[in-house]
């Protein structure tokens, strides 16, 4: 065999190479992709850009996602009770054993008035809507860093995800509004106590539907400005807690001094729970204005929220 | 001209090294300040080409710049590029997971992306209600997915277990079914990553079968990412190539892995190799092993000829008692298609802290001009009695086959790789 000549063969094979490459090369230069092509005729189903405008929220995009919002309610409800053996019995045991505590730590130890109520009714109350309100809201709030992993992958509205922790926490609302209700009946077939129900009872879908959207509007605007500061999520769960002493949950706002009262119907969770509790109860305080404030509020805050959502859903995998 | 799908027009992607925290917040500040003045990003002018091997001065650096290129409908465009070079980047943005820092992406219909098969899928739920959520996830609305259930499940193999939670599959089956909804998307344009790199060989097949299906039979548009420049070959029409967050190179599937082989490639020139730290995809529980495999007479960068023999000296030691095992060796072209496989009878005996020396010389080897490397094995057993094998080398040694006779060689610097790998010597004709 004779080598060398291999040797000589390879080496103009590695020359044949360097054309093989330039060839490329020219067919790169000759051939780029140019961007002055016939544009008009071409309509572009969409157009992937830094950055959209502020108010593109892409809502239409939800609703065509809307089977995706109802697989992730069933999916949370599914996954949560799965290998339990008591299911969705545990819908039921949480409120009652706060409601218990309440009972025995506010009304027996502390002793604060609860309007002249029973008390297991007068914390119920409170507790099944709060529960609502801050459940949703833990949960949306960290939508960004626990979904991260199936955001990171594929794209669907991310509106999706805190749109259908919403609805889900509806079910599980209703659900333990439904426990509220028999103890509520309960107590006025009994009869002999003040409860005095009312046609403000007609408000509670509405009434639902504002704390979901405040919750919402909440959760959105934490979830997205902890994607890159984490110090929001530490101040959001003890902030949870400290709200609830600030919303009229375990006392009346009657009871509370006059001087004060600004400072807790400030809050926009202060008339919602008022508004249930004197609706069902007949005892509190309601006013069209208080309502109205929270209205406005959440309006304000959906709003707020929708646009900071959005603008971080585009740019969160490279922050979070 | 309405037969563009995709159209990526100077597109830019920056990404910030170290971590996020404390600085952050002022830079954050700083962007927001000049835009409100109708800046420019003060940060958009640093940064640097995306060469991770060299130390840079920046800590701002872009994955992807001035990257332009168009996709026709119903082609098939393969991506391809070493580790880093912005393949990825690219199919995040494409699949609008993040958005670009520059530039934009024009897209004519419903894109799809598998990035990962199986996203979504949640451990307690059962196959069946996987399939839905993942279709789901994946853009499909209920009703689609009941039309195409009974397919998916059909394709997917795994029927008996649709009800069961799919925390109780095999990774195989979980992989699979995560697959098979993919495979039933209809988007009018597919990106794929890398996800022929699961299942077993039979399900990647399917896998490769149903791709090339889609953008043949219903016209798709296939984006495709991969290292296997065989499967880039096989499947994809027109290509491109990345290099350090650039468009290095655009052209026909063959073109580019060819240019991607000369450019690339891992053409290792050793004439020997010891084996011990190499690198072991398959399990063997190596009683029986490879020490070092050469070539008895190795000549300057492993070049042999198209006429003679391929002389190959392996040393095995043993730490059992083996009375009649076989060797195998199998050759791969340097993009990774195979050429042909040898098994030996069970003619070998070794014992216990024995070393044992084994000349191999494939001759009259017929293989055409280019670059092949070689892969061993070494074991006992045949389908009846059941294979163990004890070790397994892939990717031992590389070498090149020329012509040694310039004058009379008559296909000389011809070859084409679309006439395949072999070069028929031993043809009667009357």
């Amino acid at each position: 065999m004779q080598w060398t000549e291999v040797i000589a063969t390879s080496y103009t094979q590695r020359q044949e190479k360097q054309v093989l490459v330039q060839i490329a090369e020219e067919k790169r230069l000759t051939s780029p992709p140019t961007t002055s092509l016939d544009d008009s005729t071409q309509e572009w189903t969409e157009v992937i850009e830094p950055r959209t405008h502020l108010l593109d929220l892409r809502l239409g995009d939800v609703w065509r996602y809307r089977d995706l919002v109802m697989m992730f309610v069933r999916r949370d409800f599914v996954s949560t009770y799965k290998q339990t053996i008591l299911g969705p019995i545990w819908f039921f045991v949480q409120p009652l054993l706060t409601t218990l505590t309440f009972i025995i730590v506010f009304g027996r130890v502390a002793k604060l008035s609860t309007d002249g109520l029973p008390q297991v009714v007068f914390y119920l109350a409170g507790v099944t809507v709060w529960n609502y309100f801050s459940q949703t809201l833990m949960a949306t709030s960290t939508v960004f860093i626990a979904n991260a992993a199936i955001f990171g992958k594929v794209y669907f509205p991310r509106l999706t995800m805190p749109v259908s922790i919403v609805v889900s926490n509806i079910v599980r609302f209703l659900i333990q509004f439904g426990l509220f209700l028999a103890v509520w009946l309960y107590y006025l077939m009994r009869g002999g106590s003040t409860i005095q129900p009312n046609w403000l009872m007609l408000l509670t879908p509405v009434l639902l539907v504002v704390m979901g959207l405040l919750s919402l509007g909440l959760g959105m605007i934490f979830s997205s400005l902890t994607t890159k500061y984490r110090d929001l999520a530490m101040l959001l769960t003890f902030g949870v807690q400290l709200l609830m002493y600030a919303t009229p949950v375990i006392y009346p706002l009657s009871s509370i001094p006059t001087q004060y009262k600004w400072l807790i119907l400030a809050n926009p969770m202060s008339a919602i729970v008022e508004t249930f509790r004197y609706a069902f109860l007949g005892s509190g305080s309601f006013q069209w204005a208080h309502l109205t404030y929270s209205v406005v509020f959440t309006a304000v805050i959906l709003f707020v929220g929708t646009i900071i959502f959005n603008k971080v859903e585009k740019s969160f995998t490279d922050t979070v | 001209m309405n037969n563009i799908a995709i159209r990526v027009e100077d597109l830019g992607k920056q990404y910030r090294l170290g971590e996020i925290g404390t600085g952050t917040l002022s830079h954050d500040l700083n962007r927001w300040w000049s835009r409100i003045r109708g800046k420019e990003d003060p940060f958009a002018k640093i940064g640097e080409a995306n060469d991770r091997t060299k130390k840079g001065n920046s800590e701002y650096v872009w994955a992807l710049k001035d990257v332009n290129f168009e996709v026709k409908k119903g082609e098939v465009l393969g991506i391809i590029g070493r580790n880093g070079a912005g393949k990825s980047t690219l199919l995040k943005i494409l699949s609008k997971v993040t958005a670009p820092t520059t530039g934009r992406i024009k897209v004519q219909g419903r894109i799809a992306s598998l990035l990962e098969v199986g996203t979504g899928f949640h451990p307690d739920l059962t196959g069946r209600e996987n399939v839905y959520l993942n279709g789901a996830i994946l853009g499909m609305t209920k009703g689609e997915i009941n039309r195409k259930f009974d397919e998916i499940v059909d394709f997917s193999g795994v029927e008996r277990y649709i009800d069961t939670p799919v925390k109780r599959y095999s990774s195989g089956m979980y992989v699979r079914l995560a697959f098979a909804v993919s495979a039933f998307l209809e988007p009018e344009i597919l990106i794929v990553d890398e996800v022929l790199a699961v299942g077993d060989a039979e399900f990647q097949k399917k896998c490769l079968g149903r791709m090339k299906d889609v953008s043949r039979n219903e016209g798709r548009t296939i984006l495709f990412v991969s290292h296997s420049m065989a499967a880039v070959k096989n499947i994809c029409t027109t290509g491109i190539l990345m290099k350090n967050g650039e468009l290095a190179f655009a052209g026909t599937a063959d073109d580019i892995v060819d240019y991607y082989i000369a450019n690339f490639s891992e053409f290792n020139p050793m004439s020997k190799v010891y084996i011990e730290a190499k690198h072991r995809p398959y399990y063997a529980n190596r009683s029986i092993k490879y020490e070092s495999i050469e070539f008895i007479n190795p000549s300057e960068n492993n070049y042999f000829s198209t006429k003679g023999a391929i002389a190959i000296l392996l040393k095995l030691s043993s730490i059992i008692n083996c009375d009649a095992f076989r060797v195998a060796f199998s050759v791969n072209k340097i993009d990774e298609s195979p050429v042909g496989t040898f098994f030996s009878e069970e003619i070998f005996s070794i014992r216990n802290g024995e070393t044992k020396d084994i000349m191999l010389s494939l001759k009259d080897h017929q293989l055409a001009k280019g670059q092949y490397y070689l892969s061993f094995s070494v074991g006992v057993g045949n389908e009846i009695t059941g294979i163990t094998d004890y070790d397994t080398v892939i990717q031992t040694l590389f070498f090149e086959i020329a012509y040694n006779d310039v004058a009379n060689e008559r296909m000389i610097t011809l070859w084409n790789s679309e006439w395949g790998s072999m070069n028929f010597q031993n043809v009667e004709l009357r």
